[in-house]
């Protein structure tokens, strides 16, 4: 029994990654520039690891009518109360906004909502975070997605080229700020299992654009005079095959953290579900492109308007 | 590339035996796992607090307020001793670490030199030619001071948590002054941190009949007297709002040996009883002043001042007050667990209830299972037999994984669940580098063998330097991570190693196997 493999790809794909730069690039820019304004202008939606203050999370059977609730606990007069629904209607997330006084008063703020609530209630997470430590979390948090990013270039670097760690450097750059480029235009949660997901992200693109480098590099040796937007052209497309199977597995598993994963960790499964896209994408169509403009073979002169790969191009 | 020698297999199959022998305990149920005796596996993995449910608590020991009343204190004491033998001088205050004062004849200097020395040894002295005397403790030795206020506040957390019976808390010092409590399966936070939000300092002082509150509020507090607030519940039933009292302690809290939540006339009270030398002085105390008021404080407040009827002399006693039954048995087993002391303040929270947990673990667990059968099918579908042997690879993968977390106790946390899920995803991708390159091999014109040869030895290299990638991503997130990511760190880590291990190891062992029994002609590439 050795039924056939499958060709996901066909064999023998002659994409013209190279002439569609443009583009490409340009979409990329385009991201990356909607993310920066979004930044700019709405900022990030953090939730409270790195904003500080109250999280509680209640089941209440039946479901509570919200104005109500929010009425109830508005009277307490705690400061800013926001409510909302987590999944299902008898599911209520509880936020309290934190100010200087939350870190000495958080006990009783926590007892007079749980006593507004009353019986029958289940608590089901309570969190409370200071302004003290928000602030060490978004400095840790922003240390980590920083020195990845420099150990990654470094790494490839070392591996590769000056050339690849630039453009993988790059890559992950635009990854990265993709990535929070979307939480900030849809005002998703942005909160520590979100940075794990950017990081990941990060290190599951590069990951893919090694792959190509790797063959890139195989190539370089192979093919000594071969233009260098074919030999490009020509990696990218012999691995084709292998990003794209990769990719749909890993998209199988990340979506059924998306789907079956529950509702804590979906800001996560979010961030994983497109970061797999923006991996994909940025690898075959950043990363790998732009190495065209870092003269990978100094004895050959940078191409010119008219790449010869386009003519060959299908 | 394709020859396995005997060892080599054997280690293999080592491996994948021991890694599967560490994960079978985590099918048994909890209780029974842990009856098994220390011969065989029994650990199972160890479930953070997101999920089997508890409280995280991260507390700030207030260094800075027990170093400042030392400040305070030592100023007290340089003027006492200047005062004594009457050294004139102005200008004595508290400056950085240590005090400053100046000396209005600086002949006077060699003398202030050894008092000061007497108040305490590690204090540096510098001094001037005009009498300027500046004295701080050295940073070793205020590092030494917080230190020691840090441990002995680890220790009386331990022991208030203790207390109220929880199981198996983790209680250590984070950084400088902090403490990282972790308490499994509590179900009511708020009390503990109630509990740990009490100094709880007791000392007993006698009342200055002869002073009014009143003047002392108005500024006139009486030398060798200080004034304190009762407690607020108090002044609203018509008790005395403040009390002047002396400043000299009668017997402090640290002398107690016992305290146990009582009743008496009807009234929830505290009785305790003092250790030979604080009842001694308890007693003398007592016997000399009966009629006067004996005031009982705590944490700065005067929760009752008690007039003394007679002498009491068999060094135990009670502390009545307006108190509620739970006030006497929180009260009681503050003063068994000893004052703190510096303040704590709570820092961060995080507390699951166990239905979440239980939740969390029952999606973690689907999407697992999900994520499993269709990356198994998937690879199944694509690459056939090749697939089928990818699949097991990846079946053992996951048991190694569970094993290899068993067998280090990592936490495995929510976001470690979805480490485990990505790394199913992830872990074929070796294999598909693999096949990949042996399908560009066979279309080359290779030989099944050669193209298998060849294959696994070029996909390798290129598979180490892709892993390797991730893997800095995630040392990066276990370094500045915290708690929960921490756990995603982990599972994606010790998932990238076996999944490299599983990929190329044992794929390349069943397909070289599959290889040498059929001897195929062609590769259904």
């Amino acid at each position: 029994m050795t039924w056939k493999w499958l060709h996901i790809v066909p064999p023998d794909t002659r994409f013209d990654f190279i002439g569609k730069r443009r583009w490409s690039l340009g979409l990329s820019i385009a991201l990356f520039v909607i993310s920066i304004v979004s930044l700019a202008v709405q900022g990030l939606n953090f939730g409270i690891d790195f904003k500080g203050g109250i999280l509680i999370e209640v089941r209440m059977e039946p479901p509570p009518n919200m104005a109500d609730l929010r009425g109830k606990l508005n009277a307490l007069n705690l400061g800013e109360v926001s409510l909302q629904e987590f999944g299902a209607p008898n599911d209520i997330l509880i936020r309290v906004q934190a100010s200087d006084e939350t870190e000495k008063e958080q006990n009783r703020i926590i007892g007079a909502v749980k006593d507004a609530l009353g019986e029958g209630v289940d608590f089901r997470r309570t969190e409370f975070v200071g302004p003290k430590v928000g602030a060490e979390l978004v400095q840790a948090g922003m240390l980590a997605i920083l020195f990845s990013l420099i150990g990654i270039s470094i790494y490839v670097w070392f591996r590769f080229e000056w050339q690849f760690g630039l453009g993988a450097m790059i890559s992950t750059i635009h990854d990265i700020v993709t990535t929070v480029g979307l939480f900030s235009l849809f005002q998703l949660e942005f909160n520590l299992t979100t940075v794990a997901a950017v990081l990941t992200v990060a290190g599951y693109s590069v990951n893919d654009t090694v792959v190509i480098y790797d063959r890139i590099r195989e190539n370089m040796r192979k093919y000594k005079k071969l233009p260098i937007t074919e030999l490009i052209n020509r990696s990218n497309n012999e691995t084709l095959s292998r990003s794209v199977i990769t990719h749909l597995t890993t998209l199988l598993a990340v979506l059924a953290l998306l789907v079956f994963g529950g509702e804590v960790i979906r800001g996560f499964s979010i961030a994983m579900v497109w970061g797999i896209f923006v991996g994909a994408y940025s690898s075959v169509f950043v990363a790998v492109p732009i190495l065209v403009y870092f003269n990978l073979r100094p004895d050959q002169p940078p191409p010119g308007s008219e790449p010869a790969a386009a003519r060959e191009a299908a | 590339m394709l020859n396995f020698s005997t060892w080599k297999i054997l280690v293999i199959v080592f491996i994948c035996a021991f890694g599967t022998a560490m994960a079978v305990p985590n099918l048994l149920p909890r209780e029974t796992a842990e009856t098994l005796p220390d011969w065989i596996p029994h650990k199972q993995i160890n479930l953070g607090l997101d999920l089997q449910g508890g409280s995280h608590l991260l507390m700030e020991v207030e260094v800075d307020s027990v170093l400042k009343e030392s400040l305070n204190s030592l100023v007290d004491e340089i003027r006492t001793a200047f005062r004594k033998v009457r050294i004139g001088y102005t200008g004595l205050g508290v400056q950085g670490t240590g005090a400053t004062v100046k000396l209005t004849n600086p002949s006077d200097l060699e003398e202030a030199r050894a008092l000061i020395r007497n108040v305490d040894k590690q204090l540096e002295i510098e001094t001037t030619e005009s009498g300027q005397i500046t004295v701080h403790w050295s940073e070793s030795a205020m590092r030494e001071r917080t230190k020691a206020i840090v441990d002995q506040s680890i220790e009386i957390v331990g022991r208030r948590v203790d207390e109220t019976g929880t199981r198996e808390p983790t209680i250590q010092r984070e950084g400088e002054d902090r403490i990282l409590i972790q308490l499994p399966g509590v179900k009511d936070p708020e009390r503990i941190k109630q509990l740990l939000g009490k100094t709880a300092k007791l000392t007993f002082h006698l009342v200055d009949s002869g002073a009014s509150a009143a003047d002392a509020q108005a500024g006139h507090v009486p030398p060798g007297d200080v004034l304190l607030p009762g407690l607020e519940k108090d002044a609203e039933r018509g008790l005395p709002a403040a009390y002047v009292l002396k400043k000299r302690v009668v017997v402090g809290g640290e002398r107690l040996t016992d305290a146990q939540p009582t009743v008496e006339q009807g009234r929830p009270v505290v009785s305790f009883r003092f250790d030979t030398a604080g009842g001694k002085r308890f007693g003398d105390a007592t016997r000399d002043n009966v009629g006067h008021q004996l005031a009982i404080v705590l944490d700065g407040k005067v929760i009752s001042a008690p007039v003394i009827r007679e002498p009491i002399l068999g060094g135990s006693g009670i502390i009545s007050g307006n108190f509620t039954t739970e006030e006497v048995t929180d009260l009681a087993l503050l003063l068994r667990a000893g004052a703190l002391p510096a303040p704590l303040t709570v820092l961060e929270e995080r507390s699951v209830g166990p239905s979440l947990g239980e939740d969390s673990i029952r999606a973690g667990k689907i999407a697992c299972a999900v994520g499993f059968a269709a990356v198994v099918i998937f690879m199944a579908v694509v690459y056939g037999l090749f697939g089928v042997i990818a699949d097991i690879a990846l079946l053992i993968n996951l048991v190694l994984l569970l094993g290899f977390l068993s067998l280090l106790q990592a936490t495995l946390t929510l976001p470690g669940i979805a480490g485990i899920v990505l790394t199913m995803g992830m872990a074929v991708d070796a294999n598909v580098l693999i096949y990949e390159r042996i399908r560009e091999e066979v279309r080359a014109g290779r030989t099944p063998f050669s193209a298998i040869g060849t294959g696994f030895e070029r996909a390798i290299a290129t598979i180490i330097d892709s892993n390797l990638t991730t893997f800095i991503a995630a040392a990066l997130l276990y370094i500045f991570g915290s708690g929960p990511v921490r756990g995603f760190a982990v599972t994606l880590t010790i998932g990238l190693m076996t999944s490299m291990f599983t990929a190329v190891m044992v794929t390349r062992l069943m397909v070289v196997q599959w290889l040498v029994r059929t001897r195929p002609k062609a590769l259904p590439v």
